[in-house]
């Protein structure tokens, strides 16, 4: 087959095997740090596992290199078949891929031995930052190859998602790690005092927002019809959506920052662009639930579809409970808290990672020359497994959040503090070890996965497909 | 308001938040459409041979929703801070907030801790009500370093004893607790060396421990003695009773701030010690500060 004839599958694979190699990594260090908070001692006195270098090991591991690697491997798969042409540039694609692993690589070296410029998910120094911005650079320009050489008129849904999320994540970084280099390992921000606080937020906010919220929006919209085997419920509400999201999201990072030193005003933004966030957020999920309509008895067997729309049922309930947090008296009782943690892990367990789970069983078989997984069983499986991990996770956080916050605020008689700090550390205990358990779960069924991924590509060739011609419908 | 360096920024962020609200709401009135056909056809558009599209109507339900968000950014924009410098109809702002809540804590509270003020401090530190609010304090802004019991820790002094740094009479308390302490040793090793070495700082370190009749090697010690009549006078005194004007601490005695140890006293010796008490007179009233000297000076002291 001449290669120009043929899908580029091969850096998909790539990106797919990764995903699940980085979400068990990442999620190990998770499970880890969870440990640490209820026994200080796991960090055996060794700097490079103390709680405040795995963290942010964690985070960049779930977030970037497993997250990011799920985008990569299903935005590259979807963008050629929806524009039925080879993904634009074979060298420049595989470049993305070395070039992100060699990120991911970099960051867990330098983020234990203590490199950090201190600014949360974009902790990593500035030759890393260098490095890529060099590699989304070049996903900019394989993506939109890909789309400008496309044989069919119209731009599928999906490929807008992912075309926002990255163009806009581009823009983020650039903006937000502008620093200023004092050796090899070691930078200052441009930004100061309030500003580098608003900028870094404007990030942090958005990198749920484009990162975690469109580019998985992207997957989703290729993913669910496919698995389902029904159209869109509708174009309209993609567009009024997407527009509105994309458009909304950019003001919501104030909400990070209530009652600080930012201005009233830029608070107040914050605010009211997060609740006006609400209705674009849950038109994807309207959209996706929808497409269901008339095949709902497939939810009942096929568990890469439970896997799908639990997914999008955390996506609505995580993007209804953010506009709830933002508000400024809830935000009172819920900033600092467990509550956040709660709320992050809905959105990036039963969300990002459930939707990532799900079309990675759709794509894996579908890669290597089979129509399904090794094992169905082992699906279903994983699919209750980690639902009963996320559940627990996030009942337990909020139940955590929601005490401390009215532990913190309770007052005697005198007007002194009810509970000192140590007590209401204290109270968090039994909660902690609920969400141990949870993360294990959800950690045992990526082990699960991992099974189910070797058995299915174990002594398979890869296959690569032939792109078909565009039928007189088509476009 | 002073967040704006010119009024032109700010009717620019007003003029922006406005047009962007309003045009959320008319882009989606211009792709809300009532319901239509009973058939609803798939836009004829066709991906990947089989990804295709309906077109449903928006549902009435979620449109509503985004319009209720809309307007209720409004309503709340006229009501409080947003535009620009515009301070809102309300005036509310969160120093102001902030400012009347601890008005009215000043003023609900205040006559609780105002009329021990008034009472000498071995008085208060007898009354069981003080003890009480004096603990909750002492828990909220002292256990952190001095522990929940007052026991102290490592470079952290034990509040339990009757051993005072900066001295323990009820003023000198109150002073500490008001304004804070620097008790700062100078490191004297390293560069440049004032007592000779890894082997001096040794013979330092156990004539040290021979003051407060610790174990130690009495050779060494001899030849420490030398040493410390010069390095260490000057603070510690030739006795080595140690100086509370300083907080120089006693070292004739077993209590040690930063551990007693062979290797402990070298490493002070060697690199000094920078032990810090915050002042806490822009967080706690004068009758606060009261109260917290009164609950420490009535510790039970186990010395």
């Amino acid at each position: 087959m001449e290669r120009q004839a043929a899908y580029n599958y091969d850096v998909v694979r790539q990106f797919a095997v990764m995903t699940v190699v980085w979400g068990i990594v990442g999620m190990l260090v998770g499970v880890v740090i969870a440990a640490q908070l209820i026994w200080p001692d796991l960090n055996f006195g060794v700097p490079w596992l103390s709680y405040g270098r795995l963290r942010p090991l964690h985070t960049n591991a779930v977030i970037f290199a497993f997250g990011g690697s799920a985008l990569f491997a299903t935005s590259y798969y979807a963008v050629q078949r929806t524009c039925h042409v080879r993904l634009f540039g074979d060298g420049l694609a595989a470049f993305t891929f070395w070039g992100w692993q060699a990120v991911i690589v970099l960051a867990a070296v330098t983020l234990p031995l203590g490199l950090t410029t201190g600014k949360e998910y974009a902790e990593l120094e500035w030759p890393i930052d260098i490095l890529i911005t060099l590699v989304w650079v070049s996903y900019a320009v394989v993506f939109f190859g890909t789309l400008a050489k496309r044989k069919v008129p119209h731009i599928y849904v999906a490929n807008w998602f992912f075309g926002g999320f990255i163009l806009t994540v581009a823009l983020l970084h650039v903006v937000n790690s502008m620093e200023i280099p004092a050796g090899w390992f070691k930078s200052y921000s441009v930004y100061a005092g309030v500003q580098d606080a608003m900028v870094q937020w404007w990030y942090g906010h958005n990198a749920v927002g484009f990162f975690l919220t469109a580019g998985f929006l992207g997957m989703m919209y290729y993913f669910v019809p496919k698995q389902a085997g029904r159209p869109i419920y509708s174009y309209r509400l993609s567009i009024v959506h997407f527009w509105a999201l994309i458009f909304t999201y950019m003001w919501a990072g104030p909400h990070h920052l209530h009652y600080t030193a930012l201005p009233d005003w830029a608070q107040s933004l914050g605010m009211l662009f997060s609740l006006i966030l609400l209705a674009p957020s849950w038109g994807g999920m309207i959209n996706g639930v929808m497409t269901l309509s008339g095949a709902w008895h497939k939810l009942r067997t096929d568990p890469i579809l439970k896997f799908l729309i639990t997914a999008l049922s955390f996506y609505g309930m995580s993007t209804f409970e953010g506009p709830m947090m933002s508000i400024k008296t809830v935000n009172a009782l819920s900033h600092y808290t467990d509550w956040t943690i709660g709320h992050v892990h809905s959105g990036a367990l039963g969300w990002v990672a459930m939707i990532s789970i799900g079309s990675l069983y759709y794509l894996i078989p579908r890669l290597f020359g089979r129509t399904e997984m090794h094992s169905v069983r082992l699906i279903t499986l994983h699919f209750w497994v980690s639902t009963i991990g996320v559940v627990l996770y996030i009942a337990s956080m909020w139940i955590a959040g929601v005490m401390q916050g009215l532990m913190w605020r309770a007052a005697n008689a005198d007007g002194t503090l009810t509970y000192s700090f140590a007590e209401t550390v204290k109270a968090m205990y039994p909660y902690y070890g609920i969400r141990l358990l949870g993360g294990v779960l959800f950690f045992s069924g990526m082990l699960i996965m991992a099974y189910n991924v070797w058995k299915t590509i174990a002594g398979r060739k890869p296959v690569d497909t032939a792109i078909p011609a565009v039928a007189a419908a088509h476009g | 308001m002073s967040d704006f360096v010119s009024e032109f920024w700010s009717v620019y962020i007003a003029a922006i938040t406005v047009i962007s609200i309003v045009g959320c709401g008319i882009f989606l009135k211009k792709f809300s459409i009532k319901r239509v056909a009973e058939q609803v056809e798939t836009t004829g558009h066709v991906w990947d041979q089989d990804l295709a599209e309906y077109d449903h109507p928006l549902p009435r339900w979620w449109v509503w929703l985004f319009y209720i968000t809309i307007v209720f950014s409004l309503i709340y924009l006229a009501l409080f801070p947003g535009l620009g410098s515009y301070p809102g109809w309300l005036q509310w702002s969160s120093k102001g907030k902030y400012d009347a809540e601890v008005a009215e804590a000043n003023a609900r509270f205040g006559p609780l801790y105002d009329k021990f003020l008034k009472q000498d401090l071995q008085a208060v530190a007898a009354d069981p009500e003080a003890r009480q609010t004096g603990q909750r304090l002492f828990l909220t802004y002292c256990a952190q370093c001095h522990g929940s019991d007052g026991g102290g820790a490592k470079g952290f002094p034990s509040l339990r004893d009757n051993d005072w740094l900066w001295g323990g009479d009820p003023e000198t308390i109150k002073t500490t607790i008001r304004e804070g302490r620097s008790g700062v040793m100078p490191p004297y090793g390293g560069q440049p060396d004032a007592v000779g070495g890894a082997a001096g700082a040794k013979e330092l370190a156990h004539y040290v421990l021979s003051l407060s009749d610790s174990p130690h090697d009495g050779a060494l010690a001899a030849k420490g003695k030398g040493k410390f009549l010069t390095v260490c006078v000057a603070c510690h005194t030739p006795a080595g009773t140690g100086m509370v004007a300083l907080g120089a601490p006693n070292l004739t005695d077993k209590v040690w701030l930063y551990g007693g140890s062979e290797k402990a006293l070298i490493e002070t010796i060697v690199k000094g010690r920078n032990g810090v008490m915050p002042a806490h007179k822009e967080l706690l009233s004068d009758a606060k500060i009261h109260l917290l000297a009164a609950y420490v000076l009535g510790l039970p002291k186990e010395n």
